[in-house]
């Protein structure tokens, strides 16, 4: 069992650095498409729609293979890992910025209403009044998202990625036993995900106490 | 570029709707034996007796705590190692039954949750029996708050019958690779693929967005 685990191990790396990327780009590229779906010209909001509906309708894999197999008859050819970053870093953009407009909805108008009141410009409410406020409301959700990508990020196996999965995958056809090697992968994936949980109730207690918010 | 991505797409077509078909009813099976099962392990969740608790717990965190990919593997190349094979299309059944019923417990726990005490206090008090409270007082006002999220997932579990394809199941994704290595032209077939993922999925949210907001004309919580 602990053999196992160490050759599987390793793969740990790659899920976590594949994650923790397209997280990071996912959850800034958001920004831009949020304020393009909350946008007041017509044709940017069309825009920003109809990007978050076609993004969403799609399966993830379908996107992935579009990427890794697609893209070198256009002449693009990335990488698996490069292919698999890209892939996950559009998707969970899109899938974040609906957290986001969720987040900003959720704050009352009168926040607004009250800062534009008091002299504060367009710019300054968005990041001093309301950002800190939507930051607080969007967390746990942006969290679970977070784990939620950790999972996907299995995916990259099928492109040959060689992360959790994709290890557990080739030891299983080596050995026949695909049960030890799927529970010693299952134990990882949680064991990554569980930090990530923590960290974020964290965070979250936290900024409640910070802003006083209930 | 020398030919347009949209090229191959009418001798695809055929092929990838064979897909379509089989996704289809990965989907319906998945939901008609998840659904259930995730009622059920709502309802051993919430039991006193831990056991039961412990049952429901492992069913559903196990369920929601693996990527699915892994799921799929643990059914179809893990069981065997205990000398239970199922055919690659069972496996996958299997294994969307259970993601869905691991994620649809939360949905039926949760709006049985939102259910105020004062239904099933009132349903006691007047006489009717644990079971009969819960068929004909709890269910069916939890089912109409539960109905929208379990949609949207028998949506997800739609797309994400493309991971059958890691154990060839013959889905879409399965008949889209091979068109791919025949032609060479992947982003054509795979687009293609896209498109018929869209045409089930929009239509489908859109319709279950309507259903939604006249649902909750009707609901008083």
């Amino acid at each position: 069992m602990w053999h196992i685990f160490t050759i599987i191990g390793p793969g740990a790396a790659n899920t976590v650095l594949l994650t923790s990327i397209s997280f990071a780009f996912g959850a800034v590229l958001a920004i831009p498409v949020t304020l393009a779906t909350r946008s007041s010209f017509l044709l940017l909001r069309g825009v920003g729609r109809g990007l978050v509906e076609f993004v969403r309708s799609i399966p993830v894999l379908v996107w992935l293979f579009i990427v890794f197999f697609g893209l070198p008859q256009e002449g693009l050819s990335p990488s698996p890992l490069v292919a698999a970053i890209a892939t996950l870093s559009v998707v969970s953009a899109v899938y974040l910025s609906e957290i986001y407009r969720g987040g900003i909805a959720a704050i009352d108008r009168g926040q607004w209403e009250a800062s534009r009141a008091l002299g504060f410009g367009r710019l300054d409410t968005g990041s001093r009044i309301v950002g800190p406020q939507v930051l607080r409301v969007v967390l746990p959700p942006v969290a679970t998202y977070g784990i939620g990508l950790l999972k996907d990020s299995a995916l990259a196996s099928t492109i040959g990625v060689v992360e959790l999965t994709y290890r557990a995958n080739t030891e299983t056809q080596l050995t026949g036993k695909g049960l030890t090697v799927d529970i010693i992968v299952g134990i990882i994936y949680l064991l990554i995900g569980l930090p990530l949980a923590v960290i974020s109730r964290h965070v979250d207690s936290r900024l409640r106490a910070k802003f006083s918010l209930t | 570029m020398t030919s347009s991505v949209f090229s191959g797409w009418g001798q695809d077509l055929p092929e990838l709707l064979r897909g379509l078909g089989v996704a289809l009813q990965l989907t319906g099976l998945a939901l008609v034996l998840g659904f259930p099962g995730g009622l059920l392990t709502a309802l051993l969740v919430s039991r006193r007796n831990w056991l039961a608790k412990l049952v429901g717990l492992v069913i559903v965190e196990v369920g929601r705590g693996l990527p699915l990919l892994v799921l799929l593997y643990l059914v179809y190349q893990g069981l065997p190692q205990i000398h239970l094979s199922l055919t690659n299309f069972l496996s996958a059944v299997a294994a969307f039954a259970w993601s869905t019923a691991a994620y649809s417990s939360e949905m039926f726990r949760s709006s049985l949750n939102a259910l105020p005490n004062g239904q099933r206090e009132a349903a006691l008090a007047s006489g009717m029996g644990q079971v009969d409270t819960f068929r004909f007082v709890l269910l069916p006002q939890a089912l109409r708050i539960a109905i929208p999220p379990l949609l949207n997932l028998a949506v997800q579990i739609f797309q994400a019958t493309a991971l059958a394809y890691v154990i060839t199941v013959p889905e879409i994704m399965q008949h889209a690779y091979f068109l791919g290595t025949v032609s060479f032209l992947y982003l054509n077939v795979f687009l293609l693929a896209g498109v018929l993922y869209a045409a089930v999925t929009l239509p489908s949210s859109a319709l279950i967005a309507v259903l939604e907001r006249r649902l909750s004309r009707h609901t008083s919580v």
